[in-house]
């Protein structure tokens, strides 16, 4: 039933991977091995995810809820589907309709699910650190799905894949990383992950939305699009987060546009095969142009959906295998 | 002027003879140290020295050659009483300082309501006087509701015992309210106790800004909010003549600005709480939200520059900054959660650490947690002195222990010292020459 590359025994992951995390709340401290063996494992579920019968059995009996306290159709759905098509249990909590609403704290909410003995809590909150608070308390796997302006692993690593397959290695690239620096959670763990992996990263945006002492994490910070564009090998335009805006940090969107909106135009400075990608979901018009965005052959926006779920299947596989040897 | 009321009551009962005999008898504003004995009588200190007897009949408390010195004064004390009971009443906050060897302590006027009338004292007085432990002073808000506007009824305050005036955690954010607090003040001969910080560059702040904030993924708050703060108030004070006193400074610059200010002779006063010379914003690690005070921790080089201030004298005082808040208020994420921390119970062995560290001499260290506070609160305590109130504190210099906030009187626990090993415990503190706390 399974292609024969495809992991399918729960005792030991395959090709000797080596994983030894039980949660997975950041990319900051991890290994070019341990992103190298997400990686790696993550190429097979694209496989998988592309055959007519998509699922296999390797999470069979084992529940995921997924914890979303902030509204997030894009990531909730993905993490579904990949607990879905390794053969787990999926329980989709609405917070926003739930016992939170009534006062309960965050931590009694996880802990109430928690005695329902789930494997995995995949949590998203608005309030970065969220997710450590509740894998200090809870005895399941904890998987960040995006904390307030702190990390979003998954996302990393689905972008890092995205360029892995299009450009064949991380190392040596140099990654542009543009716009709203300053509440990405996702530009934080593509930091972290992109450095680690040998690409040489740069954070280009209005010197307001870059965060204090950020060259301190081994970027080279721009704040001028075209000089930060030149030579781009990656180009990750980011979101415009105005609701997590605490007053104007930029005077207006068409403002914004004019001076850090990626276009055709602008792009000319990159690397001619530089290619595009995005975490969605966009804000044409503001950050970035149609043009650019619907580019079949510069933009990673469809291919980072895609292999969003492979590499969502691949944490929730190597999480398990934790659990096995813990248990 | 009237002498500023004390908000207790002393025991109605007749003050026991007491002898301290064998005791290192130290006092900060004498820079006296030597072993001798120290006779109370009447709840006041009668003779102590050297070649003191104990007197025939007097109840004898051997210190077998610790340290007796005067009771600590804390000028910056949280209490929930009256509105937030469940943090911390007057009574719970009482035997705190009593096993923290504090033997007064000045509240601050952040309750629910908040103290900005003469009900709200005379409330405090009213409790202080039921829990008959140590002496409480409290502040008056600056403004009504402390909230940075209208001034509060300063003058019929300070009648009715108010020590001082502050708008207490909140920052007196607007020039004008606090140019007129300063002027009208004066009036009184009473201080202006400032929270530091530029409110509007602090907004939505948790953490100190910069590379660890940025990793962590919590917005920060600049430096720059303390020091533009105190570069506000100090022209303030130079325009008003007012006198004024810096809370808890977070920042090397705020410890610059401050020592610039007294030598060019303006009438100002700081202090600093433990957290801020023993911490720094590295020990918020992963979002330990025990660590979340305000103003926030700061770099270690800031913490340095504290220390330094502490020794040279530019920092007049250490107070706990004692703030409790329950589990409810701590253990959620670290943006939703109160900032402070307890300290009534941790505030000598914690200044210690400095004496043992060698950064200050014993007397001096004392110093700024008994006389020097009182004085900027001009209360007569903080010394062994004939005829003092026999406030006291009896302290083994060296025992070594580790901190347990499970074990602190504090209804609260919030506390980053928590396992911490330190050297230096309280024994006994004395309270009008009546023994309020024994270990």
């Amino acid at each position: 039933m399974n292609a024969p590359s495809a992991p399918n025994d729960e005792a030991s992951l395959p090709d000797g991977l080596v994983w030894n995390r039980r949660h997975m709340l950041g990319i900051e401290g991890w290994s070019a091995a341990e992103i190298t063996a997400v990686l790696d494992l993550s190429d097979r579920y694209v496989e998988q995810n592309r055959r007519a019968d998509k699922r296999s059995t390797e999470l069979r009996g084992r529940t995921i809820m997924n914890l979303f306290f902030e509204d997030s159709t894009r990531t909730r759905t993905s993490f579904e589907l990949a607990g879905k098509r390794l053969g787990a249990d999926v329980l989709n909590m609405s917070v926003g309709s739930s016992s939170v609403k009534k006062g309960e704290s965050l931590l009694d909410t996880a802990m109430t699910l928690n005695a329902m003995r789930p494997d995995f809590l995949v949590v998203r909150h608005a309030q970065s650190g969220a997710p450590k608070l509740l894998a200090d308390k809870v005895n399941c796997s904890v998987l960040n799905a995006g904390d307030g302006t702190h990390e979003h692993p998954t996302q990393a690593l689905l972008d890092a894949l995205s360029i892995r397959r299009r450009k064949g290695r991380l190392e040596g690239l140099t990654v542009a990383i543009c716009g709203d620096i300053l509440h990405s959670r996702v530009a934080r763990s593509n930091i972290h992950l992109l450095g680690t992996m040998g690409a040489h990263v740069r954070v280009v945006g209005p010197p307001t939305l870059i965060p204090s002492s950020i060259d301190r994490m081994g970027v080279e910070v721009f704040t001028d699009l075209d000089e930060g564009l030149k030579d781009a090998d990656i180009v990750m335009m980011l979101r415009l987060q105005s609701e997590r805006m605490n007053g104007k940090f930029v005077p207006s969107p068409r403002e914004y546009f004019r001076f850090h909106g990626l276009t055709s135009e602008r792009l000319k400075v990159a690397k001619p095969d530089a290619l595009i990608m995005h975490p969605g979901p966009m804000n044409r018009g503001v950050e970035i142009d149609s043009e650019v965005a619907d580019d079949i052959g510069r933009s990673l926006i469809l291919d980072q959906v895609e292999f969003g779920v492979a590499v969502r299947m691949a944490c929730l596989r190597l999480l398990a295998s934790t659990q096995k040897q813990s248990n | 002027m009237p002498a500023p009321a004390r908000l207790y009551a002393k025991a109605i009962q007749l003050m026991p003879l007491i002898a301290f005999t064998n005791a290192r008898l130290l006092d900060p504003a004498s820079q006296h140290d030597e072993t001798g004995t120290l006779v109370a009588e009447g709840g006041k200190i009668t003779a102590f020295g050297a070649g003191v007897a104990a007197p025939e009949g007097a109840q004898i408390v051997d210190c077998a050659g610790l340290c007796l010195a005067p009771g600590l004064v804390d000028m910056r004390v949280a209490v929930g009483e009256p509105g937030e009971e469940q943090r911390e009443t007057i009574l719970s906050a009482s035997r705190s300082a009593a096993a923290g060897g504090i033997t007064a302590f000045a509240m601050l006027p952040n309750t629910t309501p908040v103290i900005d009338g003469i009900a709200g004292l005379e409330f405090v007085a009213r409790r202080a006087r039921e829990a008959k432990l140590v002496k409480i002073f409290a502040y008056g808000a600056v403004t009504q509701g402390a909230a940075g506007r209208d001034l509060a009824e300063m003058g019929l305050l300070a009648e009715a015992g108010a020590i001082g005036f502050t708008d207490g955690t909140n920052a007196i954010g607007d020039a004008l309210t606090m140019r007129r607090a300063l002027s009208y003040a004066r009036a009184f001969g009473k201080v202006i106790v400032q929270h530091p910080e530029e409110p509007s560059l602090a907004a939505g702040g948790q953490m100190n800004e910069g590379e660890i904030s940025t990793r962590l993924g919590l917005s920060g708050i600049s430096r720059a909010a303390e020091i533009i703060m105190l570069e506000r108030d100090l022209r303030l004070v130079e325009l008003t003549g007012g006198r004024y006193h810096a809370a808890h400074l977070s920042t090397a610059e705020g410890v610059e600005l401050i020592r610039d200010a007294k030598s060019a002779g303006l009438p100002v006063t700081c202090d600093v709480a433990p957290p801020y010379f023993a911490l720094s914003e590295i020990d918020i690690g992963d979002y330990r939200t025990f660590a979340k005070l305000s103003p926030p921790l700061r770099t270690d080089d800031d913490r340095r520059a504290l220390i330094a201030g502490i020794a040279d004298g530019t920092i007049d005082a250490i107070a706990s900054d004692h703030a409790p808040q329950d589990q409810d208020a701590k253990r959620v994420p670290f943006a939703a959660a109160a900032p402070g921390v307890v300290g009534l119970e941790t505030l000598l062995p914690i200044a210690l650490e400095l004496y043992h560290k060698g950064a200050i001499g014993l007397l001096d260290l004392l110093a700024r947690m008994t006389f020097a506070p009182a004085k900027i609160l001009g209360l007569p305590l903080g010394q062994l002195k004939v005829d003092a109130a026999a406030d006291l504190v009896i302290f083994d210099l060296d025992r070594p222990w580790v901190i347990n906030a499970d074990a602190f009187r504090s209804k609260s626990k919030n506390s980053p010292f928590d396992k911490r090993p330190v050297a230096g415990a309280v024994v006994m503190t004395v309270v009008d020459g009546r023994i309020v706390h024994q270990s």
